[in-house]
């Protein structure tokens, strides 16, 4: 076991990738030299050469774009879009292009590309460099989206989306960036807890909080404040957006009968919108309550002193608990 | 300014003079639209070894693509197809740079390269299959080296500046080849493209086609500048060659191979030619332009011309003539027969290699929608009510 933060976990991840595949490569801005600019990649076109860990010019569009061009030619490439903002110019290359090409050929093409997203919040960013884009890439077939939540999946997860046939959107919780845990460096990524697995973080028998990414940790400090109340909170972490693995979720929610989902992101059309209907749909009968969201609000990205209020932190999260329990709350009362 | 090459007052551009060297209007040249060979300086030398048969050969493959692209387009008017790009004038740009490359090299192209699709031996049927609705892509890119068309403008440029840059890593002397119009100079992508080529100096050609037209758009619209000009800005050598000249395409094309196999980074050829048809089946031209345009055009044709200089040879024998209709027959019927009887694909296949490992989320969904299918009594929803097939 190790100390590590979660960006070091990463870079650990990323170059046991390197040292065991000769076709992985990596791409994007700033990652040689620098390291990236959040040092992600820190040490790697050091110890792999400029043509394994590629500096690129300023352009997300051709980063993904080129990448599919490697993979056609049998490579594994790793691209880092540097901030969540500035995946879109990179868009129609990875819902037309990444996510279509296996199903476009008939299979003869396969598109085994990673695309590294720092997403997320809260660390007092401008515009542009703070979104959680995730929902437009979970409602685009042909991607898996995953997102960890601590240093140990983070590097395991990563070395299986590298290692996955099929492109992944790999997002990066960047507020968790600095965190530290130990990380066991010898676990095999081919025997760890598969990406597509939802984790079970706690039990509990009374709620099923559904989480993912940055807001793991504010789900986890919610449950403990709960306990202290005697409320006994089952938190879910998802790992991977798409698809997701409902059978974990559908399991818990059976068994307390309520779900609260939070993310980031804004509620319309969401993940959490998706997760509720498909709980709804598979649990009805189980359910006691409606299903509750607590999510960042349907605005653009607010400025830094104003972040705080849109992203879900525990005291929101436990009034959503209180929702589906009854419990006096901040819409008690409130009808339709 | 590209209006010359749209018909209007190409004439007076660069005089009679310049084109017995090679030029006309700017454009590289080796045969006159009348069918004379003329020389040039720096091009002769690129097509020195084709031979009269090579060239009875050239003509007999641009005769026959005009063919395929005919018979295509019937079979769209005759309601087998759904949609049909023609690329009728565009032969000698086609073959021209087709019949250029290597087994080995790999080439991204924009839909309506059937001509290269045919020099690459992708077989008759499959160039029909997409537009009969019964594929997303009509072959397996590996077989021919060829990726699939791309219908997104200019998205197929990166795709092979990705592959090359592969090619250089591997430390292969292969070529990536990328095809698209005049449109697609426009976008994003291939601006992108042209960068990272630059960049990295990685074996690709960019094989502009400029056919004037980007659907009702003139070429004036998208660019104030020879768009072979503009490859000049991201520091990639260019060339502006007269596109319906099927030797002048030849030689450029292996200008830009060599010096991509040679490590000398890209190139850019600008193949002035023209979209004599519609965009597509569903286009009508007459909306958007001069009559008088096409029958300049119609003048500067890529197989009369080729014709010309076989007849100026002696070599446009009425044998020849026969020989040449006898496969392009041959391969119409081959390719109609194929589109005809092409089996449909089967309700399930829908899900069929979204991803190719498993996920829950489809399964799932194909799972319930097997026995969504099955409640008929027939797996094969041959029953299934016709908005649901």
């Amino acid at each position: 076991m190790t100390q590590m933060t979660f960006a070091r976990a990463i870079n650990a991840g990323l170059r046991k990738s390197l040292e065991n595949d000769p076709k992985v490569v990596l791409l994007g801005e700033d990652i040689g030299m620098l390291g990236g600019v959040f040092r992600v990649t820190d040490g790697l076109q050091k110890d792999f050469g400029t043509h394994r860990v590629v500096d690129t010019p300023l352009a997300e569009s051709a980063i993904v774009g080129t990448a599919v061009g490697l993979a056609y030619r049998g490579y594994r490439p790793v691209v880092e879009i540097q901030f969540d903002g500035f995946v879109y110019p990179a868009f129609d290359q990875i819902v037309s292009q990444v996510a279509k090409l296996h199903y476009r050929t008939r299979g003869a093409v396969k598109m085994p590309i990673t695309i590294r997203v720092p997403f997320g919040g809260g660390i007092g960013s401008p515009e542009h460099h703070s979104e959680s884009p995730e929902a437009y890439f979970t409602h685009t077939s042909g991607l898996r989206v995953v997102t960890v939540s601590n240093p140990q999946d983070a590097y395991t997860v990563i070395q299986q989306a590298v290692s996955c046939d099929d492109p992944v959107i790999y997002f990066e919780p960047k507020r968790r960036y600095h965190d530290k845990a130990d990380v066991d460096e010898t676990a095999d990524a081919r025997t760890a807890v598969s990406m597509e697995q939802a984790r079970v973080l706690t039990e509990g028998t009374d709620v099923t909080l559904v989480a993912y990414g940055p807001l793991v940790k504010t789900a986890l400090d919610a449950a403990a404040a709960a306990a202290d109340e005697g409320i006994s909170i089952q938190v879910i972490d998802l790992c991977s957006l798409a698809p997701v693995d409902y059978d974990t979720v559908v399991a818990s929610v059976r068994r307390t009968g309520r779900l609260v989902v939070t993310h980031e992101a804004g509620q319309s059309g969401g993940l959490g919108a998706e997760v509720a209907a498909s709980i709804t749909e598979r649990c009805f009968y189980y359910l006691e309550a409606a299903p509750v969201r607590v999510t960042g609000f349907d605005i653009p990205y607010p400025y830094s002193k104003l972040e705080m209020h849109h992203l879900p932190g525990l005291d929101r999260i436990l009034d959503g608990v209180d929702r589906t329990l009854g419990r006096p709350n901040s819409l008690s009362g409130l009808e339709g | 300014m590209s209006t010359d090459e749209a018909g209007q007052g190409g004439a007076q551009a660069q005089g009679s003079a310049q084109s017995t060297q090679g030029t006309a209007h700017g454009l590289v040249q080796l045969i006159t639209p009348s069918g004379e060979r003329v020389s040039h300086p720096e091009f002769d030398f690129w097509v020195r070894d084709i031979t009269d048969e090579q060239l009875c050969s050239l003509f007999e493959d641009m005769s026959v693509i005009r063919r395929i692209d005919v018979e295509a387009t019937a079979l769209q008017r005759q309601g087998e197809l759904a949609l049909w790009p023609p690329l009728l004038g565009q032969e000698a740009a086609q073959i021209g740079s087709g019949r250029s490359l290597r087994p080995d090299d790999f080439v991204f192209s924009s839909y309506r390269e059937n001509g290269v699709a045919y020099c690459r031996g992708v077989h008759l049927t499959d160039l029909v299959r997409v537009w009969r609705g019964n594929a997303s892509a009509g072959w397996d890119p590996y077989t021919v080296n060829m990726a699939t068309p791309q219908i997104i403008i200019g998205a197929q440029t990166l795709h092979a500046t990705g592959y090359a840059m592969g090619i250089q890593n591997d430390g292969a002397d292969s070529v990536a080849v990328t095809y698209f119009g005049d449109g697609a100079t426009s976008e994003g992508d291939v601006n992108e493209a042209m960068v990272f080529a630059a960049s990295f100096q990685v074996p690709v050609v960019f094989f502009c086609t400029n056919n004037q037209w980007a659907i009702s758009e003139p070429v004036r619209l998208q660019s104030h500048i020879h768009l072979a000009d503009r490859a000049t800005g991201f520091g990639i050598p260019s060339m502006r060659v007269d596109g319906n000249d099927v030797l002048a395409v030849m030689a450029a094309t292996r200008v830009a191979l060599d010096r991509a196999r040679r490590g000398g980074g890209p190139t850019f050829i600008e193949a002035v030619s023209y979209r004599m048809g519609p965009h597509t089946t569903a286009d009508d031209p007459t909306r958007y332009r001069d009559p008088n345009e096409l029958e300049d055009w119609a003048a500067k044709d890529p197989i009369s011309r080729v014709a010309g200089l076989l007849e100026r040879k002696g070599l446009l024998t009425e044998e020849l003539q026969q020989q040449v209709r006898d496969k392009a027959d041959a391969v119409a019927r081959e390719m109609r027969d194929g589109c005809t009887t092409m089996a449909d694909p089967q309700p399930l296949d829908v899900f069929k290699h979204v991803y190719s490992t498993p996920n829950s989320w489809l399964d799932r969904q194909q799972d319930h929608y097997a026995r969504y299918l099955a409640s008929f009594g027939d797996p094969a929803g041959a029953t299934l009510e016709e908005g649901a097939r």
